[in-house]
């Protein structure tokens, strides 16, 4: 099979789309989240997403099978939240590497029958590492700007275990994502050199950060090639943003990535800015209309949806992207 | 189609900063480096961290592209005072706009640092130091967290000094970071070690030339690697002629830079620009910088007092006599030359119509000087007391005419002094030097002094206070049991009541002290003063009728505010039960552990030890720390700031250490003894003494505290008694015991010289002699080591190496971090019949007297360390006074300031 490496080379590859606005459509409820096995939970447990990998697998499997189907080359699993960090709010710490692994075993299951299917062009699984819901380098008092709620230590042993579940249930690669502090990126980069040195791998890494609002920079103040600078020391496959934004407002931005990046460059904008009900309603059309502007300037050479995207979307940006060659790199031989 | 990787030194903050071929030279800012900067490191210790905020602001204002952040200093928690500024250094968008210099010794220090910054950081800095294993570990660590790296030139067996030294070593480091660490070759900024040049020495005359040469050959030959230095040292031998040393400057970096120094610490105040340097001096500097002919350096002497425009100072030269009456006045008394003050003091009583006006005016006019360049920093303490033994002189000549007036006009006679205060060494303490010299800075300023000296009962200073009508009450003290006394003295004002402010000084107190336990108890204002130059201001507004009042209160709610914040501190800290520290003790195995039985057990008293052996044993830097120059030796010599200070000092101290010598003026007696030993019940060590002419052994048991703080997984918690091996081992082991002392004659030196009013060579004696005990328990423990106990017979360390304690064993005092419990010292007392047999007697506070005297105990055991206490639980606190057969109030008492408040 090809390295992911080498693909890249030849063309622009499809990650796909928001995972949570299709689980929206399943309408679980409480009960369906708890499943049979936490029926007995003490906390509430409806909108924890990553458990779905366990009580309701089928759906998760579904999830990932409509994008592969839609041509995405590479579907994220579903472990946005799966930290102990981020999993403290339903008191579900020790579940942590199950939730990891479980979701990676599933995502691999579909991308391999999608790659038995098709041979020529594989699919990958990408280990999603979200940001958790704590940040290193802010304080959450205003008046005390010398308090910090988390530490880069307890960062990096979260992160540390959620990146050997991952690669334990079979992801291919890591994607440290939604980065708004980016010194929380740095524990989960430093976790995961810790366990390539450990275990004598080599582990293609993404990592896209997400440059909040209008100002132009990360939520902890760093403008596109101050980022750049601060994540780039690792052996890294793409650097990119998502969230946040719509494809149009993140072209400047990954216009800096393109031009001071020697990486692949990755983005994976949402479904437009939420409309007063917080709804993202940018159509595929409006949204691939946009995203023509990365490809024709060469600006890109991952593109996939996050918030408010489906798999119609990513068929929308599959069908635009065929027709161009994607931005020249270098890439580091692993 | 592939891109070619470009290799530049890329660094952030919130914005980047990227360092091309094209780019200008990078300035980085050091003025937050507590190390350079008096003022950062003040306003760290006494927590002002907005205002050292300010420091970083100000910096990047000015242009600084990158901020060095160095806290490094023995007095503060460098890691936590690291992470806290840092913290909040990120939190102020103009000021993390640039990369940051995590600049340490320490490796902790900058990882802390490194874990809270998420900017690409500069480490300031690695080195081969201390062998490639820790070089490679922290480069591989560095790399790891996203950082560029400055690697000294410095290696295994030194710094380098020369041009090959540098290439050698800054290769090999090259290499092993490049193809061993797969260190970006871009991240690599060498530090090639900028040294003075033009200081008379021949072996200084290529430091330039080296280091531009140096620098050119890593730039052709280590690709992609940058150069750094600290620009100001090359012309240290200029110091006080800022023209010559801004021409060096520039001409320094003119060419370091055309070689490819691309980055460098450099104050921008102190540069001319290349171009407007005239030719003369241009050519001048030149010939030094680049070692252009064998007499560059004699000539730019020469040229450079042209340069200054004023002739320069030196011995012979005295055209300053010729001045006006009251330039030469204040001249001797900021330059503390005492050869003509009475010629020039006669002058001006002869020209005043009264002699008190003389002091009032011409003495007083010059003694502001004094103050006000003390006060802004630019006079330093040994100066200022030598100026005290000026004016002392002068007064002393007027003293008879002022007598003679008063008969003539008793009315007038009388002048108002600026205020009268008295000054003790609290009951049980026998240290002053501190407290000597805060009462020679403030006689400075026109206070009148009563001073009583040493172990002073509270009934004396309280019964004095009245009697004197004084207007403050100043008290000192250096060991524990003296912030009690304290304390004590406090409730006694309180209980008179006093309506007099209470100055509190002296090494072991502090603010949080101050505020939570003495404040409480009197009503008028306490303020803690720990050094002279404060204590000037502090007594001046204490005193001054119009802020008086205003600042007594500020104080008191200063106080009451600190006091509140102490005590709510939010990190609570966790102990662990007397049990679960006994079981997670340090365990040595002692079925393998090497035990050496002494060559020679039992007593040996050291009637007279020759003073010349120990002077090599001397560990300065806490000598030029008791005058308040901060800064190791010998470094210190050259200090940007303090160096010509220290210089001085150091020179009359070599002075009088030699008369010291040549005529025997202090004794050195001392006394040891090694014994049996073994550890007994988890926490004591019984000893079994066999005194002479008997032959039933005596058993004496110190008690030994252990830590109690809850700290990592793993981390033993230590107590002396696990260095000896307990008695169930089966295992005989050996304790050594010992007291010396060279102040026998200290204190007679020392009062000799305040009557002839010399209070610099009054506080010279005793610093000496300090400093000369030390080196004798240094010394002595080295006999012990290599002969008497012998377990160490073929130890070579060089002198350095003993200051830093690189041999094996350990010798902890009482009374000291790993065993703060005074109380032991009265079983060395009765275990040596140290009183008996060399004269050191023990106080009511335990503190030794004559206070020039060291005492403690021997382990030899090579995995015996030195460790802090910290603070106990009440458990244990019980536990001991058990064991030690001793009311729980007394215990109490005497472990105060360790035992954990609820």
């Amino acid at each position: 099979m090809k390295k992911i490496q080498d693909i890249l080379k030849e063309r622009i590859l499809v990650l796909d789309g928001a995972m949570g606005t299709m689980l929206q459509r399943y309408k679980f409820t409480e009960e369906d989240f708890r499943g049979e096995r936490f029926k007995d939970w003490e906390y509430p447990l409806q909108g924890n997403n990553d458990l779905l990998s366990l009580t309701q697998p089928k759906a998760i499997a579904d999830v990932h099978r409509k994008y592969f189907a839609a041509g995405a080359d590479i579907v994220e699993t579903n472990t946005f939240s799966g930290t102990t960090i981020a999993m403290a709010d339903y008191h579900m710490e020790e579940l942590v590497y199950e939730l990891n692994y479980e979701s990676a075993r599933i995502a691999r299951m579909v991308a391999d029958e999608f790659t038995q299917k098709e041979p020529n062009k594989p699919r990958f699984v990408a280990g999603s590492m979200g940001p958790t819901n704590k940040t290193a380098s802010m304080s959450p008092d205003v008046n005390d700007p010398g308090f910090r709620a988390i530490s880069f230590d307890e960062l990096r042993v979260a992160y540390k275990e959620q990146a050997e579940a991952l690669l334990d249930g079979g992801a291919d690669l890591l994607l440290v994502e939604t980065i708004f502090d980016t010194l929380n990126a740095k524990a989960a980069l430093f976790a995961i050199e810790e366990v390539k040195e450990e275990r004598n791998i080599e582990v293609p890494v993404m990592v896209s950060g997400t440059i909040t609002d209008a100002s132009g920079r990360t939520l902890s103040g760093q403008t596109a090639e101050a980022f750049l600078i601060s994540i780039s020391h690792i052996p890294i496959l793409s650097v990119g943003f998502n969230c946040a934004l719509g494809a149009s407002q993140l072209v400047p931005h990954l216009e800096v990535l393109a031009t001071k990046s020697e990486h692949a460059v990755s983005a994976h904008p949402n479904a437009g800015l939420p409309n007063a009900f917080g709804e993202y309603d940018e159509t595929p059309e409006q949204m691939a209309a946009q995203m023509k502007e990365y490809v024709e300037k060469g600006l890109v050479n991952i593109v996939g949806g996050c918030c408010g995207t489906t798999p119609e979307h990513i068929t929308a940006i599959a069908n635009l992207v065929k027709g161009y060659s994607p931005r020249p790199i270098l890439v580091e031989q692993l | 189609m592939e891109k070619t990787k470009t290799k530049f030194l890329r660094l952030s903050g919130l914005e980047p900063l990227v360092v091309t071929p094209e780019s200008n030279f990078i300035n980085v800012g050091e003025r937050t480096n507590v190390a350079g900067s008096k003022r950062f490191l003040r306003l760290i210790k006494e927590e002002k961290f907005e205002e050292a905020l300010d420091v970083a602001r100000d910096q990047v204002e000015n242009g600084a592209q990158i901020i060095d952040i160095n806290m490094d200093d023995g007095l503060i928690d460098g890691k936590e005072a690291m992470v806290k500024f840092l913290n909040l250094v990120i939190a102020e968008p103009d000021i993390a706009r640039v990369p940051i210099m995590i600049d340490s010794s320490k490796w902790e220090i900058i990882e802390a640092g490194l874990q809270v910054v998420q900017g690409k950081c500069v480490v300031n800095s690695i080195s081969l130091k201390e062998g490639e294993e820790a070089f490679i570990h922290h480069a591989k660590l560095i790399k790891r967290y996203g950082a560029a790296v400055i690697v000294m030139a410095f290696d295994e067996v030194g710094q380098a000094d020369n041009y090959e030294r540098r290439i050698e070593i800054s290769k090999r480091s090259y290499d092993i970071l490049v193809n061993k660490v797969g260190f970006p070759a871009e991240d690599i900024i060498f530090d090639l070690n900028i040294f003075p040049v033009a200081t008379g020495m021949d072996e200084h005359k290529l430091n330039a030339l080296d280091f531009i040469r140096a620098t050119k050959w890593v730039r052709e030959n280590l690709p992609y690697a940058s150069v750094s230095g600290g620009v100001s040292n090359v012309s240290f031998s200029f110091r006080g002629n800022n023209p010559v040393r801004e021409a060096m400057h520039s001409v320094f970096l003119y060419h370091a830079i055309k070689a490819g120094m691309n980055m460098g610490i450099v104050n921008p105040t102190m540069l001319e620009v290349y171009d407007n340097i005239p030719k003369d001096l241009l050519e001048h500097v030149e010939d030094v910088i680049l070692n252009r002919r064998d007499d560059a350096t004699e000539r730019l002497l020469d040229f450079a007092e042209s340069v200054v425009g004023k002739a320069k100072e030196s011995k012979v030269d005295l055209s300053w006599r010729e001045e006006p009456l009251q330039d030469r006045i204040t001249r001797a008394l900021v330059k503390g030359i005492d050869q003509y003050i009475e010629e020039d003091v006669e002058e001006a009583r002869q020209a005043a119509d009264k002699p008190i006006e003389v002091i009032e005016g011409h003495l007083m006019i010059g003694m502001n000087v004094v103050g006000d360049l003390f006060g802004s920093g630019k006079m330093f303490l040994p100066q200022v007391v030598k100026s005290a033994r000026v004016m002392k002189k002068a007064v002393a000549y007027l003293l008879p005419y002022i007598e003679e007036e008063k008969l003539l006009n008793p009315k007038e006679g009388d002048s108002e002094g600026a205020g009268k205060i008295l000054m003790a060494t609290v009951k049980g303490d026998v240290h002053d030097i501190g407290k000597n010299i805060v009462s020679v800075v403030l006689a400075c300023n026109n206070y009148e002094i009563v001073d009583l000296g040493v172990m002073v009962p509270p009934e004396k200073i309280i019964e004095e206070a009245i009697a004197h009508k004084v207007d403050i009450i100043g008290l000192s003290g250096l060991i524990t049991p003296s912030l009690d006394e304290m304390v004590h003295l406090a409730k006694e004002m309180e209980r008179k009541n006093f309506k007099i402010p209470l100055l509190i000084g002296g090494a072991t107190t502090s603010k949080a002290h101050t505020a939570v336990k003495i404040d409480p108890q009197y009503s008028e204002a306490v303020v803690h003063v720990n050094d002279a130059s404060r204590a000037v201001t502090v007594v001046g507004d204490l005193l001054q009728k119009e802020t008086s009042d205003k600042y007594k209160k500020t104080i008191k709610e200063e106080y009451d505010s600190f006091r509140e914040k102490f005590l709510k501190r939010s990190v609570k800290k966790e102990y662990k039960t007397l049990q679960q520290i006994r079981d997670n003790k340090f365990k040595i195995d002692w079925k393998t552990s090497e035990i050496s039985r002494p060559n020679e057990l039992g007593a040996h008293i050291i009637e007279d030890e020759n003073l010349e052996k120990l002077v090599p044993f001397i560990d300065w830097t806490p000598f030029f720390r008791s005058w308040e120059l901060h800064g190791k030796y010998p470094d210190i010599l050259t200090d940007e700031v303090v160096g010509e200070q220290a210089t001085e000092l150091f020179a009359d101290a070599q002075n009088m250490l030699q008369e010291i010598l040549s005529k025997k003026l202090l004794k050195a007696k001392g006394i040891f003894g090694l014994f049996p030993a073994n550890t007994i019940n988890d926490d004591d060590i019984e000893v079994s003494v066999v005194e002479p002419n008997s032959d039933v052994a005596d058993t004496y048991i110190f008690r030994t505290l252990r830590q109690q703080l809850k700290r990592k997984e793993g981390v033993p918690d230590y107590a002396l008694a696990d260095f000896i091996a307990p008695k169930e081992s089966g295992v005989q082991d050996y304790i050594g015991a010992f007291c010396v002392t060279t102040g026998f004659g200290a204190e007679e030196l020392a009062a000799e010289y305040r009557e002839k009013l010399d209070d610099y060579n009054s506080i010279m004696v005793k610093a000496l002699a300090d400093r000369l005990a030390e080196a004798f328990a240094e010394y002595l423990h080295k006999e012990v080591r290599t002969k008497y106990w012998g377990y160490a017979a073929d130890e070579d360390l060089s002198n350095e190496d003993l200051i830093k304690e690189s041999y094996k064993g350990i010798r902890p005092a009482p009374g000291y971090p790993a065993c703060p419990d005074h109380l032991e010292k009265l079983t060395i007392w009765e275990m040596l019949k140290v009183e008996e047999n060399i004269g050191v007697k023990l106080t009511d506070s335990l503190a030794m007297w004559p206070s020039a005297a060291v005492s403690g105990y021997y382990f030899a055991n090579k995995e015996a360390k030195y460790f802090g206490l910290g603070k106990i639980k009440e458990d244990q606190v019980s536990d001991y006074a058990n064991r030690k057969g001793i009311p729980l109030d007394e215990a109490r008492k005497w472990l105060a300031p360790n035992i954990v408040e609820d």
